[in-house]
């Protein structure tokens, strides 16, 4: 592995969350002055975000795993930054999502008075959730989860209205709880190994062998980042926070946040850290298929159409936990292609639901109808979202349901594929009532004058939706080789992932 | 040992205290309870009986040291502590200027 021939290797990763953060400084101390900057220089803060990632992709693809050590200190003494496949994956999935979100912003966000202190916020939160992907160390990874959670917290309360406020101190309570297990976890974990880098306490652990501790350390974990992931025991402040938030946050938090901090998390920690044990993985299951029926259950009852789609995204997630958990390299590949499609199509929906606001002023689905006559592109994106996330073939949501239902039956757990298959059903019922009440049916009265939504609002739906549409070609042999198969391996990989880290460092 | 019991007890008043009042500000000072009791645990994780500070110099062999790292963490954590509470504060101030009241039961726009 020659590096010295390609030090961009080196030095690619804190760009990751220097990128973000310097611009959020720049936007919020020029922004108020010069009119237009928050929004150019955010889009291109975005868009650099999201060529680095692609970039990030050749890179682990050429490299596998590249160390960047902060500071110069080696690894356990510093602390490191981890670019492997999964990271790359996941940084794609995010800066690919933010990026077409800064740019649906442009036009949405003129309804609101202070755009920079959004760009501002929106920044900091793009910066937390790419620091808690590229970090190696477990404090550092802290750290960060807060920076993400805390401006999550004041965008959800954006609007500075009655519902915005009573769901931001709710979201807030149970995220600082979170946070507080997670602390005593890495607390309790420090006590067990001296270490915080988590390589090291990978290899530590694996030298110790079992202990109560490490079982103790796994349920608070799971109770922070399940709460972070909103599984369902700990999903209250959820189907509140996310449709307070203005329609472009709402897509980033259902889409990429609660994936970054929770699920994410939750996967490398359990896996390549603690070590995936068959009792955590059956809890795991377990958490994800109640998510999965609960949430499915009740999004069919919500008359608020962002109401919907976030107790919809708490079922979603149930299957990405549920796939994941399942520890076999199938049930692992079809959840991250789950989690990945689920991020392109929830955005999209939130994005629809915000451009139905911003014409019609209402989110009560019982007051729209006939809308795709008046707002064609957000009406056929809409059914494309719709449509895939229901599991509707070819659309990218289908093979990635068919996969988590192929390694459910392919690891004997037959009860648990047959509730995946119903859950798919139950959503395609709540999606169908989402399209018939809101989109075909009659034009009402009151919603004739309505316009279609600005053209940079457009774009972006449009392109989310054709990445829906051929989502599933991911799936072809090549391509899945190189982006879901390596990001599944790491986690396969287990506990050598400390090998793996030492071994790149000489 | 007591010392973590004591820790235990403060980590539990503060749950309490989150989950039973009814009022916003006793809420906020809950959860400030419970960071307390997270940090103090996690700077006793540090802690040795008879232990010196962490300062090599010549000459000079220490037997037993303080562990800092853990101060260290818990200064930022403390620091962490402080913005999530500034701006639930802030928060709080803003709710009480739309609802004219700290009771989180009349706090009920939303459902469920």
């Amino acid at each position: 592995m020659n590096l010295a021939a390609f030090p961009i290797t080196h030095h690619l990763l804190p760009f990751f969350v220097a990128i973000p953060l310097g611009s959020a400084f720049l936007v919020s101390l020029l922004g108020k002055k010069l009119k237009g900057f928050p929004d150019t220089f955010s889009n291109l803060a975005t868009f650099s975000l999201f060529s680095l990632s692609l970039f990030s992709l050749l890179l682990t693809k050429r490299f596998g795993t590249v160390v960047y050590k902060v500071g110069g200190w080696i690894p356990p003494i510093g602390i490191c930054m981890v670019l492997d496949s999964l990271t790359s994956f996941m940084l794609v999935t995010i800066n690919l999502v933010a990026f077409l979100v800064t740019i649906y912003s442009i036009g949405y966000m003129e309804r609101y008075t202070a755009k920079w202190k959004f760009y501002t916020l929106f920044l900091l939160m793009l910066a937390g959730m790419n620091g808690v992907i590229v970090t190696g160390d477990m404090f550092n990874l802290f750290v960060f989860l807060e920076i993400a959670s805390i401006s999550s917290y004041a965008l959800v309360a954006f609007g500075v209205e009655h519902e915005e406020l009573e769901a931001s101190f709710k979201y807030m309570v149970m995220g600082i709880m979170a946070s507080l297990f997670i602390l005593l976890g890495i607390a309790f974990l420090y006590s067990l190994t001296s270490t915080l880098n988590m390589a090291d306490i990978s290899r530590t652990l694996a030298r110790i062998g079992n202990n109560q501790t490490v079982f103790f350390v796994a349920a608070l974990f799971l109770m922070g980042f399940g709460l972070k992931a909103a599984l369902v025991p700990f999903h209250a402040w959820l189907p509140d926070a996310h449709p307070s938030a203005p329609a472009p946050i709402s897509a980033m938090l259902s889409g990429v946040l609660i994936k970054a901090l929770g699920v994410y998390a939750l996967a490398r920690i359990f896996f390549n850290v603690l070590g995936m044990t068959a009792i955590s993985s059956s809890i795991l299951m377990v958490l994800g298929i109640i998510s999965m029926v609960l949430g499915g259950l009740l999004a069919l009852g919500q008359e608020d159409i962002k109401r919907l789609f976030a107790y919809s995204s708490i079922s979603q997630i149930g299957y990405v936990v549920f796939a994941i958990g399942m520890g076999t390299p199938l049930g692992i590949l079809a959840g991250l292609f789950h989690l990945f499609n689920h991020a392109i199509f929830k955005s999209l929906l939130f994005l629809n639901s915000g451009s139905i606001e911003y014409a019609t002023g209402t989110r009560d689905l019982r007051k729209m109808g006939g809308l795709t006559s008046k707002m064609p592109v957000t009406g056929y994106s809409s059914l494309v979202g719709s449509m895939s996330i229901s599991g509707i073939p070819p659309l990218s949501g289908f093979w990635s349901k068919l996969l988590i239902i192929l390694a459910a039956i392919e690891a004997k757990h037959f009860i648990f594929a047959s509730i995946a298959v119903l859950v798919s059903i139950l959503t395609l019922a709540y999606y169908l009532k989402v399209q018939k009440l809101a989109f075909f049916g009659e034009l009402k009265d009151s919603l004739k004058g309505i316009k279609e939504v600005p053209l940079t609002m457009k774009l972006s739906m449009i392109a989310l939706s054709i990445i829906c549409i051929f989502g599933g070609l991911l799936l072809i042999p090549g391509v899945q080789r190189n982006f879901l198969n390596l990001a599944t391996e790491v986690l396969i990989n287990g506990n050598n992932y400390a090998q793996v880290i030492f071994g790149s460092i000489k | 040992m007591m010392i973590y019991l004591m820790c235990l007890i403060l980590f539990c008043v503060g749950v309490y205290c989150i989950l039973v009042k009814k009022n916003l500000i006793k809420i906020i000072i809950g959860i400030g309870i419970v960071e307390y009791a997270v940090n103090l645990f996690f700077v006793l994780v540090g802690y040795r009986v008879q232990g010196r500070a962490p300062i090599l110099a010549q000459d000079q062999v220490i037997q037993n040291m303080v562990d800092p790292l853990p101060q260290a963490l818990v200064l930022t954590a403390i620091v962490i502590g402080l913005a999530v509470t500034a701006l639930i504060v802030a928060i709080a101030m803003r709710l009480y200027e739309k609802y004219g009241t700290f009771d989180i039961t009349k706090i009920r726009k939303l459902r469920g």
